[in-house]
């Protein structure tokens, strides 16, 4: 029977593949094949199966995530792409929001456009805000630009036009005109990729969607095709950067959508995690090597975004990169992972990151001939890690190294020993995540306090305890399987889709049966597409209303109910709002009316709700908690106080259910190890994860 | 082992100012949020700081614009002598818009919250925004005083004890074209102090903390060695330079010496021109606030902004200049000559690090702040079409300067930190039209790297009904220079689109049928254009920013209208 699911979330380095069958997990790292990224997608899929002893036909889906769709952004290896689009605004993407993303940097560089000026083509017509045409579309123009495209060999075409989320006429005539002597010529539609207010982020997802478009199209057309001849008959879903999954079908015509599908297959992990474990609100914490990520789920949904951006060129600064207005899972990648390199600035103060050694050299201790001190290095001074059972003994880490490094960049210049040097960086480092994270809760309206931090990835189990008590979060979550948590988070994502439009409302003259015609097309069209690649299954279909005070910027989302909207139904949307501004802002603004500026509808199969097959099944629980002696012991260096003391080290693997710890102490494991704070203590569940607990208030 | 309880403090004292500076990033980020006047919420015309019980500033958010960092800094010391920190209780928010007092217009709203820990209070918030609209005459040169200039708030309670002054807020809703959006931007003002407030306190019991003095301490030792380190670093000695502004009526001539000593930069404004009838005057705590800001963006960029930092930085400015103007001047739009005080910072600096300062830039902001309905065109009459009343201000940039090895940015803000709202947004607020807003072409400064180009904006009223324009450009007679051979970058130019003249300043009409054209500076050149690469030459050709023709006159490169270069002729005119 084909009933086994199997995910393949391809990364920079590695290509990670997941495959649950009757109730077991069974996962695998192959290396990525940038060249032709199908091929070590084939090799996994055939040692998995191998692995298994399953046959390809036993498949019954694949669900697939790729970063293809990011890397020819940020590497430039797009397809070679034109821009037809209103007469007078050639230059929309090159000028941006005509500012300077750091105010103190005379030698700052902006981002490049996808598309050079030569290509930027534009022709008369002009739309106002209410969708009247106020300049007709001069079709003449449009077929002359027919040679400029064959003779600059033209491979992608995007058209943007002002106000075409209003009134998307010129934009589908330029289309057929161009269809008709150029069958062969993907077009992609602003209007149709993200009809969305704002014209920079609008044309500029459009672009970079043409500009994925054929690489990514060849791509999974040549991956079908593989699959089929290895005898795999499932059908194959592509993993989507707001959560949900989709057909390959769709994925070809708007795969801009496929950008960040990775991390959000770890959102969906934490978020699954969060469900079995019935956390309705969760910060989940992922720090690899070279940035740590950090999303909020609330009711085990990740928060998403309507916008992001990609390709930053200013070292992780917001507002560096490409605009994309795409649905996305929400989150904030902060320069500040194992690798992230420490150094003294201009003012004696210790600065981490965001520039990071990589995986080579690597932190000084891993002896590949880094001499810059990293993050690692400093927990590994710490005593944080055990140098000789670092990555599964694979990897034995060189104390003197770290040492060395350390003494040279950082306390040697500040009068410091290494050991309080490793400390200072720790603290840094610590303090920059807290910061980006308490920043990321103002921009999205929620707080921290009564939260879960789920921590995952290399680094988030070492980071935890301190990083939460910094957010006043009090209880942490260390889960198994954390290593390739993206490919099984695909393994829960519902076929979802979710379509963003703009129509502007007051609330004191809301037009109901505009907004009913306009969310029931909405949600006619994402049902056509779920339906159409889960066929038969229940789906579930959730409106938002972004909304805000009139004369305000910053809209809030209020989740209005799934069916037509009566006209007594308007109070209640504004005592929503109100309630919903009021619970972070304080104050409640008088006397102002509410506007709406877009809608969203998401319609989406049901999640699985069990939790993750766990790799080993755990043992039956209900005893009562045993407190645990250990046998190993590590000094130590609290991060609190400076002391250093011999803490308790247990390895993960030897640990059983309902087994209770008290900080301080080390938990190790092959990957990393989770550091239980002094005050913090740690009771193992019958899921194998790690539930850590702070004690006692603060006195 | 002993040193370690010191080696920890002095760790800690890293993280709590790493802190502090996220607390008031927080606190902008509220305001932004918050914020009703487009100025604020999409422009980022704002400011945010934490200040101590002296009124010096500790820490300043990274997101805002230069113009209001030294002048809210100072501003916090006026409302502690008015109402003294005893008299101020939790819950209470101060406000002015005094422009002496504050940031240096009307339009500039600063509040002061004072902070309180365990009872007591330890610091103050304070923050600044630009509001859409006080009354008045509205955004303009116009006022030949600062009484018509709008609503005139004295340093006052908005919310005593957390509640709001109902009397206050009575005067102020009567007294502005937007009752609205000003109510709500003052509450949003009074929110971002209280989420800083907030965040403090957390801090401080984080770290176990009952005062902040000892960590002000800190702060400013660090803060002053750093940036006095840098100006050791400056070859000593006295840098003169000057530049000219359009003005109102007459050109202004602004001048500097600046003098480089062991451990400050003074700059002495002797020479520059008096004040002006009209609203162009600069208070000085403004020009203080940019005269700083160019150049610390040179000397020492990295150190964050606070009293310290900038106390090495004085001024030294004569009476009656017009950027020492004194009450009752008119000031509203002292931006205009407040943001080319960079680039004179820079052409003093220029003589003592060229390797490190641009080439002069659009530098003053084209903002054109745009009117309609019955206060332009009086009440419709008959069947006259007529527009709803509106008033709006959008931000617009032209080039800025060359920089040594890398070219201007095109239509970017410097030195003001603004964003421009999409044209999609302006016209679903405003019964407008633009029919243009792109680069313009041949605008950039030829150099060895090139300025910035500037941009065509063409605006129509729908209908192409009349509407007005209250002009605040600059830098149409005084086009930005080039630096060591770098050609300047072009003029600005307001007109007509049926070809007639506009004065840069001051409030005109634009005629039924009849359309606003601005043509925006491009940034100055840096080195010789001939010594430019053939090959960046040539982009810009095929890309339409360059012609031909200036390509072979001023770069020495002969390409065609595609961007095909003819490197033989290339090297042949470069020779000759």
């Amino acid at each position: 029977m084909a009933s086994a699911r199997l995910a393949v979330d391809i990364g920079g380095t590695f290509t990670d593949l997941a495959l649950e069958h009757d109730g077991r997990r069974t996962t695998l790292k192959v290396l990525t094949t940038p060249a032709a990224p199908e091929e070590g997608v084939l090799t996994g899929v055939r040692a998995i199966l191998d692995q298994a002893s399953l046959a390809p036909t036993a498949i019954g889906l694949m669900i697939h995530g790729t970063t293809l769709a990011t890397n020819a952004i940020i590497e430039r290896k797009g397809a070679r792409t034109a821009l037809i689009t209103t007469a007078g605004f050639r230059d929309v993407l090159a000028m941006r929001n005509e500012s300077r993303y750091d105010q103190y940097d005379l030698n700052l560089v902006l981002p490049e456009p996808l598309v050079p000026r030569y290509l930027r083509l534009p022709v008369p017509e002009r739309i106002d805000n209410r969708g009247e045409v106020l300049t007709p579309l001069d079709e003449a123009a449009v077929r002359a630009l027919l040679p400029v495209l064959a003779r600059e060999r033209v491979e992608s075409l995007a058209v943007g036009f002002l106000h075409s989320f209003v009134n998307p006429g010129h934009e589908a005539r330029v289309r057929a005109i161009v269809a008709e002597a150029r069958p062969d010529l993907p077009v992609s539609l602003s209007s149709e990729v993200s009809p969305e207010m704002r014209e920079w982020e609008r044309f500029s997802t459009t672009v970079a969607n043409a500009y994925v478009q054929p690489t990514i199209a060849r791509y999974l057309r040549r991956l079908e095709f593989e699959l089929r001849a290895l005898g795999l008959t499932a059908s194959l879903f592509l993993m989507l950067s707001g959560g949900g999954l989709t057909t390959v079908e769709t994925a070809c015509r708007f795969p801009i959508r496929l950008v960040e599908s990775g991390p959000a297959g770890g959102a969906i992990f934490a978020a699954r995690i969060a469900r079995a474990k019935e956390l309705p609100r969760v910060l989940s914490f992922d720090m690899g090597g070279t940035t740590a990520k950090i999303c909020l789920i609330d009711d085990f949904r990740p928060q998403t975004a309507k916008s992001f951006e990609v390709a930053r060129v200013g070292r992780f600064r917001k507002g560096s990169g490409l605009p994309l207005s795409i649905p996305v899972i929400e989150m904030v990648e902060i320069g500040a992972g194992g690798g992230s390199l420490a150094r003294v600035d201009a003012l004696g103060r210790i600065a981490v990151g965001p520039e990071s050694a990589g995986a080579d050299p690597g932190p000084a201790c891993y002896g590949r001939g880094g001499l810059a001190p990293a993050v690692t290095d400093a927990n590994l001074l710490l005593g944080r890690y055990d140098p000789e059972r670092f990555a599964g003994s694979k990897l034995p880490l060189d104390r003197a190294a770290a040492t060395a490094a350390l003494e040279r960049a950082i306390a040697r210049p500040l009068g410091l020993s290494p050991e309080m040097a490793a400390l200072g960086i720790i603290a840094i480092v610590d303090e920059t995540m807290a910061n980006a994270a308490r920043v990321h809760a103002i921009e999205s309206g929620k707080t921290y306090a009564g939260r879960t931090l789920i921590a995952f990835g290399g680094g988030g189990p070492v980071h935890a305890c301190r990083l939460a008590e910094k957010l006043g979060i009090r209880r942490v979550l260390v889960p198994s399987g954390a290593g390739v948590g993206s490919a099984i988070g695909f393994l829960e994502a519902p076929v979802a889709y979710e379509l963003v439009r703009s129509l502007y409302q007051r609330l004191s003259a809301f037009d109901v049966r505009a907004v009913n015609t306009l969310l029931e097309a909405m949600a006619a069209e994402a049902i056509a597409l779920v339906g159409a690649a889960s066929p038969g299954t229940p789906t579930i279909e959730t409106r938002t209303a972004f909304m805000r005070y009139v004369g305000q910027g910053h809209e809030i989302p209020v989740p209005l109910p799934p069916r037509r909207l009566e006209c007594d139904e308007i109070a209640t949307i504004r005592a929503a709002y109100d309630a919903a501004y009021a619970r972070f802002y304080d104050r409640p603004v008088p006397g102002s009316d509410v506007e709406v500026l877009s809608f969203s509808v998401i319609v989406s199969t049901e999640s699985r709700t069990g939790p993750p097959t766990p790799q080993t099944p755990a043992a039956a629980t209900g005893s009562s908690p045993v407190q645990s002696q250990a046998a190993l012991t590590q000094r130590v260096r609290d991060d609190a106080t400076g002391e250093v003391a011999d803490w308790a080290v247990f390895p993960r693997a030897a640990l059983r259910p309902g087994q209770r710890i008290t900080g301080p102490a080390i938990i190790s494991e092959d990957e990393t190890s989770t550091l239980l704070a002094r005050g913090w203590s740690a009771v193992c569940d019958g899921l194998g994860y790690l539930v850590l607990d702070k004690d006692t208030p603060d006195v | 082992m002993s040193e370690q309880p010191s080696e920890l403090a002095e760790i800690q004292r890293q993280v709590m100012w790493n802190r502090l500076i996220a607390v008031v990033e927080e606190q902008a980020q509220t305001m932004i949020r918050t914020a009703f006047s487009t100025t604020v919420r999409e422009a980022g015309d704002l400011s945010a700081g934490i200040f101590d019980l002296d009124g010096r500033m500790l820490a300043q958010a990274v997101t805002g614009t230069p113009g209001h960092v030294n002048s809210m800094m100072e501003s916090v010391g006026h409302f502690l002598r008015k109402f003294p920190a005893a008299t101020m209780r939790p819950g209470d928010h101060f406000i002015t818009n005094d422009p002496w007092l504050g940031t240096g217009h009307l339009h500039d709203l600063t509040v002061v919250t004072p902070a309180f820990h365990r009872g007591r209070m330890v610091g103050l918030f304070a923050n600044t925004a630009h509001v859409i609209d006080v009354g008045g005459l509205g955004m303009g040169p116009e006022g030949r005083s600062v009484f018509e200039e709008g609503l005139y708030i004295p340093i006052v309670r908005c919310f005593v004890e957390g509640r709001p002054n109902e009397t206050f807020f009575d005067f102020i809703r009567a007294g502005t074209r937007l009752p609205v959006e000003l109510e709500g931007d003052i509450y949003s003002l009074s929110a971002c102090n209280d989420a800083g407030i907030r965040r403090l306190v957390e801090m401080m019991e984080e770290f176990k903390l009952d005062r902040l003095e000892p960590l002000a301490r800190y702060i400013f030792e660090n803060s002053l060695r750093a940036t006095k380190a840098e100006i050791a670093r400056l070859p000593r000695g006295t840098y003169a330079a000057e530049i000219r502004s359009d003005g109102y009526d007459e050109e202004i001539l602004l001048k500097a010496a600046m003098t480089i000593e062991q451990e400050r930069i003074t700059v002495d404004y002797a020479g520059t021109s008096p004040c002006s009838t009209r609203g162009i005057n600069v208070p000085a705590a403004y020009t203080r606030a940019y005269s700083c800001f160019g150049i610390k963006v040179v000397v020492a960029p990295e150190v964050p902004n606070n009293w310290a930092s900038l106390a090495p930085f004085q001024m030294r400015i004569p009476e009656n200049c017009i950027l020492d103007a004194r009450r009752p001047a008119p000031v509203s739009v002292r931006h205009v000559i407040g943001h080319l005080l960079p680039d004179l910072m820079m052409g003093c600096l220029y003589q003592a690090v060229p390797g490190r300062v641009t080439a002069e830039g659009a530098s003053c902001l084209w903002n054109p702040p745009l009117r309609g309905g019955a206060s332009v065109s009086g009440s419709p009459r008959g069947n006259r079409p007529g527009l709803p009343d509106f008033e709006i201000i959008t931000f617009n940039s032209g080039g800025t300067g060359a920089r040594p090895g890398r070219d201007g940015l095109d239509a970017t803000a410097f030195p003001s930190g603004v964003r421009t709202m999409p044209v999609e947004a302006t016209e679903n607020v405003a019964p407008i039209v633009f029919w243009r807003k792109e680069l313009r072409p041949d605008s950039s400064g030829a150099g060895h790297t090139r300025g910035g180009a500037g941009q065509v904006m063409e605006i129509g009223a729908r209908g192409d009904l009349e509407f007005a324009c209250n002009a605040i450009f600059d830098r149409v007679q005084n086009p930005p220079k080039g630096r060591a051979g770098g050609k300047p970058g072009a003029a600005g130019r307001v007109a007509l689109k049926t070809g007639k003249m506009l004065r840069t300043k001051g409030f005109q009409i634009i005629p039924e049928g009849d359309r606003l054209i601005l043509e925006l500076p491009g940034g100055g050149g840096m080195g010789d254009p001939a010594l430019r690469d053939p090959a960046d030459v040539a982009r810009d050709v095929r890309d339409g920013l360059v012609s031909p023709e200036v390509a072979r006159r001023l770069y020495k490169v002969v390409c065609g209208k595609d961007g095909v270069p003819d490197p033989e002729a290339t090297a042949a005119l470069r020779r000759s």
